[in-house]
């Protein structure tokens, strides 16, 4: 989602406050290294239900996804037997409760989504020090060149809702949407749309 | 009298099968083009980029042999029996199943269907009523057709239904339409067709509105003031700003399509539902000369 011009900066979780602190809406990144693949499941069970997890997110950049994979003999490129056949993004704001404990109970850092996240979310952002990447929903062919490797699998019960974390090479260009300082590009377009509900009602004759 | 065409239930799950992986595979023609239109036409720098993303993804999707999304849909069969057309009806509808199945498994793919209380997943993308197939009739000779659809969920959460005034006239379906577009914004992977139904009763106004969001872009609604209506809501629907990605621009939806029923006299109801960009289908339609795959 780079425009023309710009040149995508390289994070490479696990990050501290002050790289995520330096984000700002606008800024176009790609990430490099380890990202956490999570959905509504995942974070019903591992928020509300009290699951634990042997993987370690602090520091860390997790995904809206559930991929589709496909099993294969255990080996280097695939460790836990898993072969990333799809690998997309959904929805955010289903999950925007999720945002707040999962930056304080997990210490995640990024997400990565595609429709934004809310109001809690930017607070949780500000508050802890995080940022939201958009990536392009629906592209999942492209996303998928990005990974890889899965390189481990947790509460994978509830498959393919699991835990996955994905080893990834050029994952991007992503754009932050919403940074740590109260900048949130989804709410400025709604806002923006919003102002000119009347005047497109008008042109159909409606009033508002 | 023209001979019979018998269609055995074993074409019909490998067909069903092919046709779930063709949907995940390859975007409808009119689509593709709907997509390279709104490019063409994009004045925004950001929603500008968001569309040829999208289009360099089909490239990709071709040249990987790649899913297009990775939501692999709530899977929809919708068939339709045409004149001197013998089909065991049972057998046919549990072929859709198994073809459904199949897909899943051989590919393999995301099972996205699950038990509505007890979330369980059988990995292969069936359960109760699902997939849900939609069977109707036609004038032609000697077809047996199959339209797969694999709906998106991102789309299909920006779902609603009204049940307007009389009192409240058109005014209220247009308003309606703005509102929900508005209630989406980025959520469903805009660029989308608002598919909304006007009339019937409140189920089968639901029902159109996803007839009317499958609809092929460039087709109209075949009453004159359902024609008039999408065409006005379509040119309003983008002036909203919301864009591609819901990140701004021009490129709010690709069309608003409108299918209409009668209704009763004290009813006004409107349903919208949302496709995404990745508008996939695919059709079979299958013949004493084989099976012919299009959109």
């Amino acid at each position: 989602m780079a425009t023309k011009g710009q040149v995508a900066d390289v994070l490479r979780p696990p990050l501290d406050e002050a790289q995520v602190r330096a984000l700002r809406v606008g800024d176009t990144v790609t990430l490099e290294g380890t990202l956490f693949g999570i959905r509504d499941a995942t974070l019903i069970h591992l928020i509300d239900r009290g699951r634990t997890t042997r993987l370690d997110l602090c520091g860390g950049a997790v995904i809206h996804t559930a991929p589709s994979v496909a099993r294969v003999p255990p080996s280097p490129s695939a460790p836990v037997g898993y072969r990333p056949v799809s690998v997309g993004t959904t929805t955010s704001a289903r999950m925007e409760r999720f945002t707040e404990p999962l930056m304080r109970r997990f210490g995640v850092r990024l997400i990565v989504g595609k429709g934004g996240l809310g109001a809690d979310s930017r607070r949780a952002f500000a508050a802890l020090g995080g940022a939201y990447l958009a990536v392009v929903g629906g592209a999942a062919a492209l996303e998928t060149t990005w990974v890889e490797a899965i390189e481990a699998v947790d509460l994978d019960d509830l498959h393919p809702e699991s835990l996955w974390r994905f080893r990834v090479h050029g994952f991007g260009p992503l754009l932050v949407t919403i940074d740590s300082h109260g900048g949130d590009l989804h709410r400025e377009v709604e806002d923006a749309a919003q102002a000119r509900r009347a005047d497109v009602l008008a042109g159909l004759g409606v009033t508002p | 009298m023209p001979e019979v065409l018998r269609v055995s239930p074993d074409l019909i799950e490998e067909v069903a099968r092919d046709l779930y992986l063709r949907a995940l595979k390859v975007l409808p023609a009119d689509i593709q083009a709907g997509i390279a239109h709104l490019a063409a036409v994009e004045t925004h720098e950001r929603g500008h980029a968001v569309l040829a993303t999208l289009q360099h993804n089909i490239v990709v999707a071709a040249q990987t042999d790649g899913l297009l999304c990775q939501d692999t849909g709530l899977p929809l069969y919708r068939i339709t029996i045409g004149r001197d057309v013998q089909v065991d009806g049972l057998a046919m509808k549990e072929a859709i199943r198994a073809g459904c199945a199949r897909a899943t498994r051989e590919h393999p793919f995301r099972s996205s269907v699950v038990h509505p209380l007890s979330r369980h997943n059988g990995q292969d993308s069936c359960g109760i009523r699902i997939p849900a197939i939609d069977i109707d009739f036609d004038e032609r000779v000697g077809v047996l057709d199959i339209l797969m659809i694999p709906k998106g969920s991102g789309s299909e959460n920006q779902s609603w239904l009204k049940m307007a005034l009389p009192a409240d006239g058109v005014a209220a379906i247009q308003r309606f339409v703005i509102d929900c577009v508005l209630a989406a914004g980025g959520k469903a992977c805009p660029p989308t067709v608002v598919g909304v139904g006007v009339g019937g009763s409140a189920d089968l106004c639901l029902k159109l509105a996803k007839l009317a969001a499958t609809r092929p872009l460039g087709s109209r609604c075949e009453d004159p003031q359902g024609a008039a209506l999408e065409a006005a809501l379509s040119g309003a629907v983008n002036r909203l700003g919301i864009g591609a990605q819901g990140l701004g621009g021009d490129a709010t939806a690709f069309a608003v399509h409108i299918e209409l029923a009668a209704t009763h006299i004290t009813l006004n109801p409107v349903a919208v539902n949302l496709q995404c960009h990745s508008a996939r289908r695919a059709r079979a339609q299958i013949t004493r000369e084989g099976v012919r795959y299009g959109d």
